[in-house]
């Protein structure tokens, strides 16, 4: 440890006479575009993730209007979306089309790229004290081929047959041949061209993040005096390398198949009045590919939301985080089993019985490391001295979305339940629950907890509360009552529910999910108007606004390459001293020593 | 429309602008300094925090019972009975925690809301606390995982051998049945041999094929309380093979066989009393995205009594075309020779 933190010293004060040197030539391309300064790269990466969400969302208010109101015509669709809502009726092509890029978008795009490519880098050089990332150059890199991967997916919508249309998951063969849906054309090439790109993007950043948290701690922040939010990147960061290349393979098999003639995934298909000769493959093959990424991808959603929680929960609740070794133990196991639990996405595929039984196995296991931390944030906020803020709002709105859609995950992993509510809207329900609104409000508590980090300004607390109120009544509105509709047997991906009749009856329920999706959406619209406003307008914001013991406070109000003017600052202790007895205020930051706090020190401390 | 659109928008955004200077404004006025406007703000959010809990709980409650008449009528197979009722012991388990965590967490955050006369509890760990909501988990989920197994071996397992096979095709946008026969065997089928006459691409030289027999319309029916070996297959896409109120569904592969097992125990008529509904019709989904027309891709089902059953059978259409004769020797010729290539 020691030899480390001397070459940490060494590597500092070179790193800080280059900074001089830059200071004065930024130009707008240098400072803006091109930059390798982490803190602008995350803001790239939280402009872009902002507008891909609002993009995914009004894609899904399209098809709530269509689920809602199937008999309704919408004149505007065809000035929107043209030839696809020819005379105000949405195509059930282009239904299926918004479906699959709503789903794309929003796990990759959104609560990927978002959510790790913002907060990974705005915080772990700035809570570890490093000056930049491990290399300053890749990361930019993996910003812009995260803005190719969008700006590849965000063109495919434009094509003539329309893009990929075959599901989040396009499972070949669907997703292979042309004749079957006319998303699987150009549109589907594209979507794999996006992907691959948005995989080296994660591949770069996440190696980054993993080498600066390992190498570029400085002089004190030892492993267990890290704030979990860097536990929570680092450990996402590891899955992402472990886990994306897979999919780079999954993808590649499929373009082989698509544009080259071979038969991983095809065999024995008849189609559009003539037998293919693809003979040998197996479409479940690709599953098993696609799961392993697809369901550790869940946890590389879900982690850095749960990272951010813990600190702004620690923080605002003035109080230490409950259990924080047992936290960074939870992470780990989750982790660990997110790799072999992928199966249980997989239980109709005709995959032997037995094996669906170690799945089961192994994805209720992953239930009790999620316990603990869920009971860890109630231990948390017990007793607590709460400062409500808007990021705490959404914080505890994370973990009661967290509650209610794993505790429908022991559902879904129990296979002899699954059989009955796999792929309905059941499952829908859940993983909006779960994943998608916990990530999201995870993101929403980190924009409102670190805005003035990034922009120096302050956002209005006001529209904060409307803000989260309105989403957390809508998002309950909309996912709740999806359960009974999957209970009642209603498929997912349906573009009208005519097909039987006992669905009939449940219109009313899809009329009031819609309703809360449209308010919902309206809502954003408020944060989209604090958030750019504050960027330019809001109050100046404080050296350290919430009172935080983490060093990213400790870093100048302005921009600086490098982030501290001096020195980087040492640690003397771990990141949640709030409201230690004895001391003189509610919070010691990490970079008091203890000389300096006699009163408060206790036994364990040393 | 456009320009209104634009229109409406842009206003918003002003409406929503001037808020955010009002209430800055007004702050300001007050005079109050920041921590008398943190401390209004934590009483109202707390008072949300408890309004939305009880309001949130309450209405789950009340939507749970509203909806129940929607929900699938009881289970029709033999398995799903003991599903069902799987499902409510873990709905009833996740319920509880459900109920304890919820109320738990937003009370917390109501009643412990900042005072600056005081600290929070500085309470960084408890060991024990810790082991025991890491065992008490585990023991529940290690209940739930072996009931859960226990109903998925028997499902999958315990087959009696007498079962009649049945094998469900699909193909985008229909479902097609083919019924074993007398001999209770599907005769061999290869995509090559599909034809208009043959749509399944049945090879006829395969003597087990001869008195097989295919649905005629989209409809298919089961016989009551007799086991069935459902077999499934697909010409093209993956599809999927629901059955609702038989509490299961199996993917269809091109390529693949897949198989389950599952007894009717409730016919169409006896149904009909049940839900009180005279048009209730048992029905088989395609549940996996398969196409543009993928929503309407369906069959109906109809259980009967045996005999009935058997009758219904006698008017459906065997297999073999009646002009097959000679064109079935040239098309196994075909077949075999693409299977030896293989």
């Amino acid at each position: 440890m020691e030899v480390k933190d001397t070459s940490h010293a060494v590597h500092d004060v070179a790193h800080g006479h280059d900074d001089h040197d830059h200071e004065h030539h930024q130009t707008f391309l240098t400072k803006y575009i091109f930059t390798t300064d982490h803190k602008m790269i995350s803001k790239q990466f939280l402009l872009v993730a902002v507008l891909m969400a609002f993009l995914a969302m009004g894609m899904s208010m399209l098809f709530r209007l269509q689920l809602a109101w199937p008999d309704q015509t919408f004149p505007f669709l065809e000035s929107v979306i043209g030839k696809w809502g020819k005379d105000g009726k949405l195509d059930p092509g282009f239904y299926l089309a918004l479906v699959t890029i709503h789903g794309t978008i929003m796990v990759f795009m959104v609560l990927t790229g978002g959510l790790s490519g913002t907060f990974s880098n705005l915080l772990i050089p700035l809570q570890v004290g490093a000056r930049d990332m491990a290399s300053g150059f890749l990361n930019m890199l993996s910003f812009w081929f995260f803005f190719a991967s969008s700006t590849v997916m965000f063109a495919s919508l434009f094509i003539e047959a329309g893009p990929a249309s075959g599901g989040w998951t396009v499972y070949p063969p669907l997703s292979a041949l042309p004749q079957a849906i006319p998303g699987s054309g150009l549109g589907m090439t594209m979507w794999l061209v996006s992907m691959v790109l948005f995989i080296v993007s994660a591949l770069l950043g996440g190696i980054n993040y993993v080498a600066t948290v390992i190498n570029l701690r400085t002089k004190g922040m030892s492993m267990t005096r890290l704030p979990l939010t860097v536990w929570a990147f680092m450990i996402t960061a590891i899955l992402g390398i472990l886990s994306f290349p897979v999919l780079v393979a999954a993808a590649l098999l499929l373009v082989f198949d698509r544009s080259m003639g071979t038969s991983f995934y095809l065999s024995d298909i008849f189609i559009g009045g003539v037998p293919l000769d693809h003979t040998g493959g197996s479409p479940i093959l690709y599953q098993h590919l696609f799961w392993f990424l697809g369901h550790p991808e869940v946890y590389i959603v879900l982690l850095p939301a749960l990272g951010l929680a813990s600190e702004v929960i620690s923080t605002m609740s003035r109080k230490p985080i409950f259990g924080y070794k047992a936290m960074i133990a939870s992470m780990l196991v989750i982790a660990f089993l997110s790799f072999i639990v992928w199966g249980h996405h997989m239980f109709i595929t005709g995959m032997n019985p037995f094996l669906g039984s170690v799945f089961v196995f192994t994805t209720l296991l992953v239930a009790i490391p999620s316990a603990v931390k869920v009971f860890n944030y109630i231990a948390t906020v017990w007793k607590a001295n709460i400062v409500m803020t808007p990021a705490m709002l959404f914080a505890i709105g994370l973990v009661s979305f967290f509650i209610t859609g794993g505790l429908t995950g022991i559902i879904l992993g129990d296979s002899a339940l699954d059989i009955n509510l796999h792929d309905t809207y059941f499952v829908v329900a859940h993983f909006h629950i779960v994943m998608g609104s916990s990530a999201i409000f995870g993101m929403f508590a980190g924009v409102y907890h670190w805005f003035p980090r990034m922009y120096g300004r302050m956002m209005n607390k006001t529209l904060g509360y409307v803000h989260f109120w309105l989403t957390i009544i809508c998002v309950y509105g909309v996912f709740f009552p999806m359960h009974f509709i999957g209970l009642a047997g209603v498929p997912r991906r349906y573009y009208a529910n005519t097909a039987y009749e006992g669905f009939d009856q449940l219109i009313n329920i899809n009329e009031l999910i819609s309703v809360f999706a449209i308010i919902a959406g309206v809502a954003q619209l408020i944060f989209a108007v604090n958030f750019f406003y504050s960027m330019f307008k809001g109050k100046i914001a404080p050296q350290n606004p919430w009172k935080s013991n983490t060093l990213e406070w400790t870093a100048p109000v302005e921009h600086l390459h490098g982030n501290w003017p001096g020195a980087i600052p040492e640690v003397h202790r771990w990141p949640y001293d709030y409201s230690k007895p004895g001391a003189k205020e509610d919070y010691i930051p990490q970079t008091v020593p203890y000389s300096a706090t006699p009163e408060s020190n206790r036994p364990g401390d040393f | 429309m456009n320009l209104l659109m634009i229109i409406a928008a842009l206003l918003g955004i002003l409406v929503v602008i001037r808020l955010m200077n009002v209430s800055q404004l007004a702050s300001v006025l007050s005079g109050d300094d920041e921590e008398e406007e943190q401390k209004r703000h934590n009483t109202m959010n707390g008072i949300g925090m408890m309004l939305f809990m009880v309001l949130g709980l309450g209405l789950m409650i009340y939507m749970t019972f509203k909806y129940q008449p929607f929900m699938l009528p009881k289970s029709a197979s033999v398995h799903g009975v003991q599903t069902d009722f799987l499902l409510n012991i873990n709905f009833a388990v996740i319920g509880i925690v459900f109920f304890i965590t919820q109320i738990a967490l937003f009370y917390f955050v109501y009643k412990y809301q900042h005072d600056k006369k005081r600290f929070a509890l500085f309470y960084p760990e408890n060991h024990k606390l810790e082991l025991i909501w890491t065992v008490v988990p585990t023991i529940v989920l290690s209940a739930l995982i072996v009931t859960g197994l226990r109903e998925w071996n028997k499902m999958t397992q315990s087959h009696p051998k007498d079962g009649m096979v049945v094998q469900v095709y699909g193909m985008q946008f229909n479902w097609m049945a083919r019924y074993s026969g007398a001999d209770n065997q599907l005769g061999r089928s290869f995509y090559k041999l599909i034809t208009d006459d043959n749509p399944l691409g049945i090879d006829f030289s395969d003597p087990a094929a001869k008195d097989d027999i295919i649905t005629k319309a989209a409809e298919m029916h089961l016989p009551k309380g007799v086991p069935i070996l459902f077999q499934f297959n697909s010409r093209d896409v993956i599809h999927s093979a629901y059955f609702p109120h038989f509490r299961t569904q199996m993917n269809c592969v091109p390529g693949m066989n897949t198989s389950f097992y599952m007894e009717p125990t409730i016919t169409t008529a006896e149904m009909r009393s049940i839900t009180k509904n005279d048009k209730f019709d048992y029905v088989l989904l395609c549940n996996k995205i398969c196409g543009v027309a993928h929503y309407m891709m369906k069959m109906t089902v109809k259980v009967d009594d045996p005999a009935e059953f058997k009758t219904w059978l006698q008017g459906e259409k065997p297999a073999m075309p009646a002009s097959a004769g000679s064109k079935v020797a040239a098309n196994a010729e075909g077949s075999v020779s693409e299977t030896a290539k293989i």
